[in-house]
């Protein structure tokens, strides 16, 4: 039930707080997102740049990148999936503990971008894992990776609690572990995950 | 078009020289093998180390690549001339001013065009100021693997976004600048842009100097890389290594005084050379190579002269060089950086090879790990400078 933001507004001015259990819940988890300290091509540097004093990430309390996936709750998905390195993407997705969430950052994470064409490029890091931000780019600039934080963070404050559209860690039939793809005779095995994605329909 | 003979090609014949032999286990004779990598926080990329340990000492290194092989030769086949210029960007992403220069001058060789004197004076102060934030940013990422997360990474991105600023004020991108163009450069400067530079060169002696303060004598670094994976003059040259890494090892071999290409020939710049061959003289070298580039900067900057920047007989887009085949190299802030096109006259070259400065460097990473810690085995990856776009290409 959301509250009345005159009577909020008016209250506060008395100095008192109020707010609702899921607001102040998601308040909580969207001011400590903390990413995983993942680089894996070009859009890696871009990654660093924003962690540095003229960008500065830790503004949105993202300033702790941390190594290990146990630990991290983003995964910047930071530069090209090549086919030999999509294995060991999911499963450092995997690893992370829930609520996870990607930011596919730059053309070749969308969707293989300049590098499409080539025989060992995956065309998109959405088909084996879900992406909730997806950034263009090549590379996104700095100000873009920030835009793109942000706008997690209000999917994440926007994120009820019950319902069919809660975060997965409240959900208890959420899927846990994504299938990792293996190296078959000519590509990965499977070459998606039908879970995750569909072959789109252009609709003409 | 040239025949070639294939060769057998083994680190073997590297073992006369100096070569650390593989080591025994002592004590129980455990041997742990670790796998490094490709997620390391390390390991500047995806890349994988398989080391094999006992206890804390390294007794064996299996570099494991390919993690971002990104078909750039296969693709290259395919696209037209102009069309790869983008790609060299995105070889070693550091420094795509470099990489678009070395492809260039292979194109120009091949097409024989000639470059004006306004393009030359441009590309080396490009080149150079490339050079700057590469160096610069390599000590701040070693000073990381010492430890010091964060603080001298800042001061040099600190810096690099200055350099940046001007790149994409030129350019009109950051880092994928795509800038040069064959028998020339893409976009004239203005006096404006080149008196920001001016500006900006003189605020990076500053910077050279506090970075040197909090550096150089510092206890920490000096203990963690005197002495620590030594490479040797003899190895250095028989394993090809090139860059800062064989002139840290007395190795005097710089591209731009050997082949005097563009026009270095005109600067007065002093190529510096390190005694022991270890990691802090990989440092000081690096050190020393970008005071060099920055008194190279302020001579070309006084001197740039006008004119075109492209060759009135040039055409970016369509060429068709005759058949032949053309290698143009250069010295990237990481060594040796070389294009071989083979043309047969069709509008995209018949074969297109890149020589990676940093992928050659690697292959002697065996030789100084052997014996060392695994810490030390993490910080001599890093000394090597290796930037995985343009390791596995």
């Amino acid at each position: 039930m959301a509250i009345d933001q005159e009577l909020k507004i008016e209250m506060g001015k008395q100095g008192v707080v109020v707010t609702t259990l899921q607001e102040l819940y998601n308040w909580g988890r969207k001011s400590s997102v903390w990413p995983m300290q993942f680089g894996l091509a070009c859009c890696a540097i871009e990654m660093i740049a924003t962690t540095m004093a003229r960008y500065d990430l830790a503004r949105f309390g993202a300033e702790v990148f941390r190594p290990s996936p146990r630990q991290a709750d983003l995964m910047i998905i930071s530069g090209t999936v090549t086919k030999k390195m999509a294995p060991q993407v999911v499963r450092l997705y995997n690893q992370m503990g829930e609520p996870r969430y990607v930011i596919a950052m730059g053309a070749c994470a969308i969707s293989g971008g300049p590098f499409k064409q080539g025989y060992n490029v995956l065309k998109g890091i959405d088909r084996y894992i879900p992406v909730d931000v997806h950034i263009p780019g090549c590379p996104p600039r700095p100000e873009a990776l920030l835009q793109a934080f942000i706008t997690l963070q209000n999917k994440i404050q926007a994120q009820p609690l019950t319902g069919p559209n809660r975060p997965r860690h409240l959900d208890a039939e959420a899927q846990g572990e994504f299938p990792v793809p293996v190296q078959g005779e000519h590509d990965l095995e499977p070459t998606s995950n039908p879970g995750v994605w569909t072959v789109p329909v252009v609709i003409r | 078009m040239s025949s070639w003979t294939l060769q057998q090609s083994t680190n073997e014949h590297l073992a006369g020289w100096n070569r650390p032999q593989v080591i025994k286990p002592e004590g129980d004779g455990e041997v742990l093998e670790v796998s490094m990598g490709p997620h390391h926080p390390s390991t500047h990329g995806v890349f994988r180390m398989d080391v094999k340990l006992d206890g804390e000492k390294v007794i064996g290194l299996k570099p494991v690549f390919g993690y971002l092989h990104r078909n750039h030769e296969q693709l290259g086949e395919k696209l037209s001339y102009l069309a790869i210029m983008p790609y060299t960007d995105r070889l070693d992403y550091f420094c795509s001013l470099s990489n678009n220069w070395g492809y260039a001058m292979a194109v120009e060789k091949l097409a024989g065009l000639e470059v004006p004197e306004r393009a030359d004076h441009l590309r080396v102060i490009l080149a150079e100021l490339t050079r700057f934030q590469n160096h610069a940013s390599w000590i701040g990422f070693l000073a990381q693997e010492m430890g010091a997360s964060g603080t001298p990474l800042m001061y040099a991105f600190r810096e690099r976004e200055k350099i940046l600023d001007l790149f994409e004020e030129l350019t009109g991108s950051r880092m994928m600048c795509n800038y040069m163009r064959f028998g020339g450069c893409r976009v004239d400067p203005t006096a404006e842009w080149l008196s920001e530079t001016r500006k900006v060169v003189q605020g990076l002696h500053k910077f050279v100097d506090e970075f040197e303060n909090l550096l150089t004598g510092n206890e920490i670094l000096m203990s963690r890389t005197q002495g620590v994976g030594v490479l040797s003059h003899d190895l250095a040259v028989n394993a090809s290594v090139s860059g800062p890494m064989a002139r840290a090892s007395g190795v005097n071999y710089d591209i731009r005084k050997v082949d005097h290409y563009g026009i270095y020939d005109r600067f007065n710049f002093r190529v510096p050379l390190g005694e022991h061959g270890d990691i802090y003289d990989r440092y000081m070298v690096r050190v020393l190579e970008i005071r060099e580039s920055l008194s190279i900067l302020e001579q070309a900057l006084k001197s740039v002269p006008g004119g075109p920047i492209l060759d009135p007989k040039a055409k970016s887009r369509g060429i068709r060089p005759k058949a032949g085949e053309a290698y143009g190299r250069i010295e990237a802030p990481k060594g040796e950086l070389g294009f071989y096109l083979i043309s047969d006259g069709a509008g995209s070259p018949y074969r297109y090879r890149i020589r990676p400065p940093s992928f050659i460097n690697l292959t002697v990473l065996e030789d100084m790990c052997l014996g060392h810690n695994v810490a030390d085995a993490i910080l001599i990856l890093g000394s090597v400078d290796i930037v995985l776009g343009e390791v596995d290409r």
